[in-house]
């Protein structure tokens, strides 16, 4: 039993971070249809970023993190400036490309900047170890766990409520129709880009806080496919559900089968779906009127 | 109001579609563009809302006038925002937003937020079928219920001129009228300009006070709707109508021939 919780637990911290990551996935797929390889980078240079204003800088923590924050939303409108603006027209399988290699570049930049080697994080959410049933489980992944609902509500709010939160789903929708009633489509896309790495680097941030910042946290992040493509591409309830099911696949399989199998299993499981609903569990099926 | 001044329009850089285009549409009045496919009634309408963009088509001679400025070049929003709205052909509603949400999309350019909500219970006074339909999903409305979203979309950017390109597509009869009433309506309450695309000649010269006949990328041929109605070729192309003033039989048409089934 406590080793049910123990993996439960921290399955739910991993899928809780591969949900935060799915959700920006999902938000530039669903306004422009690219598919965005370039998403682990994002969480790495997030989780360097904070680290850089916390342990680097020696500020406080939440100024840090706040710092972190605001330089994710310069990262995005960034991209959209540089990136996406000049390949407007072009289809959309150069822009996937383009993601591959913003992928590569961000990841030579940390490279040239912090090293190849992984450091250790400062602790800014507190380790203590807490009992849940008898369960000994860290601290910093209930937090971990606790943070990333409250993100993931704050944007669904943001979605249902806010005027550009309509508008982006409007352009998801249909670009032209959207570009019709004035809403600026390169503004959409910069936000999009922005909030994936906001969201982005506040997944790095808790995953280095548990296991530290290096290159890995990249590879972690790649873990955002199988949660995206379980949860239908175009669906944030399923990026988040999505997320969910892989980390808690990966931690039961990874405790009472064995390390390694851990890293198929949330594949297979993934092709079992795909083959009985292939848009994914919560994807937007095409509406037809008949 | 909106005066089109001898305008170009060239998709990828090699396809002329409009060749020396010019209409005006007078402050309050509705104008009818009449024509057949393809003659360039919605390309006319996107080169004044700026949309040619996403489609690679470009205005390359020639000048869009809005209330004495120039408004080609313009970036769609900043267009919207000066008051000229196109509901595009085909509805385009936003298939997979509530009812009142795709009001909201519509009211995006506005500045004064607080009268938004007076602006959708405006449009539900207009259309109480949207009402009754706020919280569905609009790609499950019927085709008319669609058309009156699209149209209630456009007024919550309170637009001054708006184009409407083919409302009665793929509506029933009876719908057709409806929307047109309403369109009708609009225009007298609340003095919207209207520049109105139609393959439905009949319908449209009901309610405009000018209209204008396109064909191959030009104005052929202007007038009040009665002048229209009285020209011979008109009735013949665009009304189906013979010189007695009768219906045209196609049992009368002898060049009729025999297409060899076999090929298709």
């Amino acid at each position: 039993m406590d080793l049910f919780i123990q993996l439960t637990v921290s399955g739910l911290t991993n899928g809780a971070v591969y949900a935060l990551a799915a959700l920006g996935f999902v938000l530039i797929y669903k306004s422009s249809d690219v598919i965005n390889f370039a998403q682990g980078e994002l969480l790495l240079v997030g989780a360097y970023v904070t680290f850089f204003f916390v342990a680097q800088a020696g500020l406080a923590w939440p100024v840090g993190v706040l710092l972190a924050l605001a330089v994710a939303v310069v990262l995005g409108v960034a991209v959209e400036r540089t990136v996406l603006r000049p390949l407007i027209g072009e289809p959309i399988i150069s822009v996937i490309m383009v993601t591959i290699g913003l992928a590569s570049v961000l990841r030579a930049l940390v490279t040239a900047i912090w090293g190849p080697v992984p450091r250790s994080f400062p602790a800014f959410i507190p380790r203590d170890e807490v009992l849940i049933l008898g369960a000994v489980v860290s601290a910093d992944r209930l937090w971990a766990i606790a943070l990333s609902i409250l993100m993931l509500a704050l944007f669904s709010l943001f979605f249902r409520l806010s005027n550009e939160g309509i508008a982006m789903r409007a352009v998801a929708d249909d670009q032209q129709a959207a570009m019709s009633m004035g809403i600026s489509i390169r503004r959409i896309f910069a936000l999009a880009w922005s909030i994936a790495a906001v969201t982005a680097t506040i997944g790095g941030m808790l995953l280095a806080n548990i296991i530290g910042v290096g290159g890995n946290i990249a590879g972690l992040g790649l873990r955002v496919f199988p949660a995206v493509i379980l949860g239908g591409l175009d669906s944030i309830p399923g990026a988040v559900i999505g997320g969910v099911v892989i980390g808690l696949l990966e931690a039961w399989t990874g405790g009472y089968i064995g390390q390694g199998l851990n890293q198929i299993v949330p594949f297979i499981v993934l092709t079992l779906v795909l083959m009985v609903r292939p848009y994914g569990l919560f994807g937007q099926e095409i509406i037809e009127r008949v | 109001m909106l005066v089109l001044n001898n305008i170009e329009v060239i998709y990828n850089d090699v396809i002329l579609v409009l060749k020396g285009m010019s209409l005006q549409v007078p402050e309050g009045q509705i104008v009818a563009l009449l024509g057949a496919n393809g003659a360039g009634k919605s390309t006319t309408l996107k080169a004044i809302s700026g949309l040619l963009g996403p489609e690679d088509g470009e205005v390359t001679d020639g000048t869009i006038e809005f209330q004495g400025e120039r408004i080609h070049g313009l970036d769609p929003a900043e267009i919207v925002r000066r008051g000229v709205f196109q509901v595009m052909e085909g509805r385009r509603v936003f298939e997979h937003l509530t009812v009142e949400e795709n009001l909201r999309a519509g009211a995006y350019t506005r500045r004064d937020r607080g009268n938004v909500p007076e602006d959708i219970r405006g449009v539900y006074r207009l259309f109480p079928r949207l009402e009754e339909r706020r919280g569905q999903t609009a790609g499950y409305l019927s085709g008319g219920e669609q058309q009156m979203l699209a149209i209630g979309r456009a007024l919550m950017a309170r637009p001054r001129l708006m184009l409407l390109d083919e409302p009665s597509l793929g509506l029933a009869p009876l719908l057709v009228q409806e929307i047109f009433r309403t369109i009708r309506q609009i225009n007298r309450e609340q003095g919207t300009a209207i520049l109105l695309v139609e393959q439905n000649a009949r319908a449209a010269l009901r309610i405009a006070d000018y209209a204008y006949v396109m064909e191959n990328g030009r104005i052929v041929l202007e007038g009040t709707p009665q002048e229209l109605q009285e020209n011979a070729d008109v009735r013949e192309f665009y009304l189906g109508l013979t010189q007695v003033g009768q219906r045209k039989s196609y049992r009368e048409v002898k060049h009729y021939r025999r297409r060899k089934r076999w090929l298709s």
